[in-house]
């Protein structure tokens, strides 16, 4: 009883804490309270029976944890409501930042590009993806899954870097020199992003063939089908929803890229991300917070949809 | 099936992702570690490497990497980012933990929702995650610091810490415990001595997937930090986009590389070290 | 000609000889058994009949016809898997009709077809249903109207009633057994099960470490087993080992600390050869201690245990040169459980034909 008593007081604490961020005066104030309530929580519970102590510390951090994934994200969509310049406190209600969006002509130029890009990107990602990882499972290649899974694993500043030498000092002067212009624009930022979401298809899709009954495809070809007949009719019907999960997958990703957005775009390119970063050190207005928002619920349903299709994808994904 | 069809079919299917990968991964990096032997173009990026006009520098050199092995400023900066990820890791570590082991202790049914939990963060924007700390750390006055710059790198590196020590953690023998108990040991000593070593490999792949990126991160040191704060990535993309001095720019981002190997090297290490002594 | 004729067929996996130079005929409307235990090579030599697997040296002839260059999806031979190897994102009707659309046979004839094949495995309302929905001797039962839908010439069996309980695998085998016989398709199936093997087949192949130890019809293999590991593998067995002795007319078997062994005579018997007699436990007579049997083989013991199984006990004989001995007895008494208790003095005996005398 004590150990729920503690852990209710905490989230009061917590709650304290939240509020603070948005009050007015006395912010130091309030902060300090919320700590305290937290830390006396944290006494209260301490004192229990021994029994139940491990799993009270348990609760207790991990509340915590929880807290501070959420609460920064939760106050970012608070204040693309707050009428006000400043995201500092809370004045007053208002819609008016998310109209001011919807007027703002770079803005919407940066979403039609992310959009775009991230469909093109998506396409190509699943497409060879797909087939990285069917050879994956299939023939046991030695030198395809390094490199299908490096661009996942290292800083994503290097292969942006590399990219962007490999466009300006390779690429744009061997095709100049057929005649063909080429510069950095889209078609550099959907290669570039192909480029990492290829290895978040390729592990699902090879998840998902690992957990199959492998003599499925074999009693296909034993009851008459040949390999292309029995890759249509039996192993893609088979993997598809691993398929579409990687396409939302690389779909999310190439959407939320910046990094690599950053150097293989040029000038005239946009994405949201990069425009996002460019309000953050110009200007910061709620204008920022109104974006950021909308930009989550899209992320966050398509992660939704994707766990769905298939949740065992997310323990591949750790792993 | 004949082995040539089957050598036919394993080109066919794997071979358009291998040259993709191929062109646009490999040979972008085997040119990057030729531009960092390179010399710096008249107006940035790269000078050609035969000679061209005259009067202009062209051909290969080693001045970048005498430069970096020169001068003491960058092997702090090196050091500087590695304190920042080390510390970043050792505090997703402790934060991560606890959530991973409630979650893997958690009733099957919840667990899918917990994890779910932990992730969806993870879906919102990189600069958003990053912009939040901003409004939150900048009426208090903390922004701009050493402090913020951790913090932001903790919130965004955060479920990468947690996901490999949950999938570690579900895997333990739930006997393993009760055996322990059973034989005397209590609740601090089953963890201490059961628990955590167990989990050892699970938390040397949580913090290869921390440590390394963080090395590499720009934005964070840039939006939250003060100009002491930059590490290895600021300095990299201030060669590519500031100075554009391209083939310093590539030389850093070679010693990034070797840095991430070794990191890389001693996770791995490490955790097959821990796993034959548990 | 046979159906099936496998001609000096060996496979090697690096450093094993999976299987090593097996020759052998199948013929048509057979029930023919692969039998062995696991590691044998019965698989590997299945699944090279089905195409998946190529030997490294020999020839696999069906109908005549070499079938070294041929697929598995152009072999008119079909194969139940052990897994059932079902395609679970098709229903059941959809899964009987899958070779018969590969073969283009035209919907009417198909849909026909699969009808008739679900009437003959007793699943006609179950058409419908998805693969996860049945139970495992359902999914057992579509496997096999599946694969006899299109009538192959041959049909693989690879140890199909393995994931079964008892219960339900005797179930099966007397259905298999009817069903062979209404359609006439040669089966070639696969297990480690002598029981299994012995109830089903026409004739089985007793396979060991690649090799074929014995092929014969399942009577003769049982009381005529030509070697050691076949007398041994299939059902119980006695062994008396010992010397040959006494002449070709009257042969006999010298047992140490027993005396000597009256013995069936066998082509090919020499004096001093050792030799082992391997003897069927039901072909050991036991009653109680002092009646004469009337047979040349009588020997004096004591129960040591027994194992009663319901219909019939196994007694552990005691002999007096140290070896036991183990006796069958229907328990057909009604009202009485057993006829000896451990510790009883029993008499053990059995006639001159009873056994084989197999070389060391």
């Amino acid at each position: 009883m004590r150990a729920r008593l503690a852990l209710l007081l905490e989230g009061l604490g917590i709650a304290v804490l939240f509020a603070s961020f948005l009050a007015s005066g006395g912010k130091y104030v309030l902060a300090g309270a919320a700590l305290a309530l937290i830390a006396g929580a944290g006494l209260l519970g301490a004192l229990r029976a021994r029994r139940e102590r491990a799993n009270f510390w348990l609760w207790y951090a991990s509340l915590l944890v929880y807290a501070f994934l959420y609460i920064p994200l939760v106050i970012v969509v608070i204040f693309s409501f707050n009428d006000s310049k400043l995201n500092a406190e809370w004045v007053g209600f208002t819609t008016g930042w998310y109209g001011r969006l919807f007027a703002d002509e770079a803005m919407l130029q940066a979403a039609l590009n992310s959009v775009l890009i991230a469909c093109a990107a998506a396409a190509i990602a699943t497409v060879l993806g797909t087939m990285a990882g069917i050879a994956m499972h299939r023939f046991r290649p030695r030198i395809l899954p390094f490199l299908v899974f490096t661009p996942v694993a290292m800083p994503e500043i290097l292969l942006g870097v590399s990219l962007l030498i490999f466009f300006l000092n390779a690429a744009q002067p061997l095709l100049g020199a057929v005649g063909i212009e080429f510069g950095l624009g889209l078609a550099t930022v959907v290669i570039a992003h192909v480029t990492f979401c290829i290895g978040f298809v390729a592990i699902i899709v090879r998840a998902r063939l690992a957990g199959m009954d492998e003599s499925v495809f074999e009693a296909a070809r034993d009851l008459g089908a040949s390999p292309w007949q029995t890759f249509r009719l039996v192993t893609l019907p088979l993997i598809l929803p691993g398929v579409v999960a990687g396409a939302l997958m690389a779909f999310t990703m190439s959407i939320d890229d910046f990094v690599i957005t950053f150097f293989a775009s040029g000038v005239g390119t946009r994405t949201l991300p990069l425009q996002i970063y460019t309000m953050i050190k110009v200007a910061v207005t709620p204008e920022v917070n109104a974006i950021s928002a909308l930009l989550m619920a899209l992320t966050l349903g398509l992660i939704v949809l994707a766990s769905k299709l298939a949740p065992d994808l997310m323990r591949a994904g750790a792993e | 099936m004949a082995p040539r069809s089957q050598r036919t079919l394993k080109w066919l299917v794997g071979g358009p992702p291998f040259l993709f990968l191929v062109v646009f991964f490999l040979l972008p990096a085997l040119i990057m570690v030729v531009a960092s032997f390179r010399y710096p173009g008249e107006f940035g990026g790269l000078a050609p490497l035969l000679p061209a006009r005259p009067g202009e520098e062209s051909g290969l050199t080693a001045e970048s990497y005498t430069v970096f092995f020169g001068d003491r400023v960058y092997a702090e900066i090196f050091a500087k980012s590695f304190g920042v990820a080390a510390l970043t890791t050792l505090v997703c570590l402790v934060m991560a933990y606890p959530v991973a082991l409630l979650i893997a202790r958690s009733p099957k049914r919840h667990r899918d929702l917990m994890v779910l939990l932990v992730v969806l963060p993870f879906a919102s924007n990189f600069l958003v995650r990053v912009y939040a700390w901003m409004i939150i750390l900048g009426p208090f006055d903390l922004l701009f610091s050493r402090f913020a710059v951790i913090v932001g790198m903790v919130y965004v590196n955060l479920p990468f810490m947690i996901l490999p020590l949950y999938t570690n953690l579900e895997k333990h023998d739930p006997a393993l415990l009760d055996a322990a108990q059973d034989l005397g040991a209590g609740a601090w000593q089953r963890f201490w001595r059961v628990t955590f070593p167990l989990s050892l490999p699970g938390m040397f792949s949580g913090a290869a997937l921390v440590f390394i990126p963080v090395l590499g991160m720009f934005a964070i040191p840039e939006i939250l930090g003060g100009k002491d704060d930059w590490i290895v990535g600021n300095m990299i993309k201030e060669s590519f986009l500031g100075t554009r001095d391209w083939p310093f720019g590539s030389m850093l981002s070679l010693m990034l590389t070797v840095a991430v190997l070794a990191v890389a090297g001693a996770t791995s290490w490490l955790a097959g070290r821990s796993l034959r002594r548990a | 000609m046979a159906l099936l004729e496998i001609r000096n067929v060996t496979r090697r996996f690096d450093a094993l000889t999976a299987v090593d130079d097996v020759s052998l005929s199948i013929e048509a409307g057979e029930f023919f058994t692969l039998l062995g235990p696991s590691g044998c090579g019965k698989t590997t030599l299945l699944r090279m009949i089905a195409g998946f697997d190529q030997p490294d040296r020999g020839a696999l002839l069906l109908d005549g016809m070499d079938m070294a260059d041929t697929p598995p999806e152009k072999r008119p031979v079909h194969t139940v898997f052990q897994s059932y190897a079902l395609f679970p994102h098709m229903t059941v009707a959809q899964n009987i009709a899958f070779p018969l659309r590969m073969a283009r046979r035209g919907d009417v004839e198909t849909a026909t077809k699969v009808r008739e094949a679900l009437a003959m495995v007793h699943l006609e309302d179950k058409g419908q249903r998805l693969p996860h929905e049945l139970s495992g001797g359902q999914k057992q039962r579509v496997a096999l109207a599946r694969s006899l839908v299109n009538r192959p010439r041959l049909l693989l069996l690879d140890e199909p009633l393995g994931a079964l309980d008892a219960k339900l695998r005797e179930e099966m085998q007397i259905e298999l057994i009817d069903m062979q016989r209404e359609v006439g398709i040669t089966f070639v199936f696969v297990t480690h099960s002598q029981s299994e093997a012995l109830a089903l087949s026409t004739r089985i192949a007793v396979m060991n470490r690649g090799r074929v130890e014995q092929l014969d019809e399942p009577s003769r293999l049982y009381g005529f087993p030509k070697n050691r590991f076949v007398a041994d593998f299939i059902g119980k067995i006695n062994m008396l080992e010992g010397e040959l002795a006494g002449t070709g007319d009257q042969p006999r078997l010298r047992v140490a600390g027993l005396g000597e062994v009256a013995v069936r005579a066998e082509a090919g018997w020499r004096a001093g050869t050792a030799a082992a007699l391997a003897l069927r436990p039901e072909q050991v007579r036991i009653a109680p201690a002092g009646t004469d049997a009337g047979l040349p083989n009588s020997f004096a013991g004591k129960v040591r245990d027994f194992l009663y199984i319901g219909d019939v006990t196994t007694y552990i004989v005691d002999l007096p040169n140290g070896q036991r001995l183990q006796a069958l007895l229907p328990n057909s008494a009604p009202g009485r459980a057993k006829f000896f208790e451990v510790g009883d003095a029993v008499t053990v005996a059995w006639p001159a034909e009873a056994g084989a005398v197999l070389a060391q």
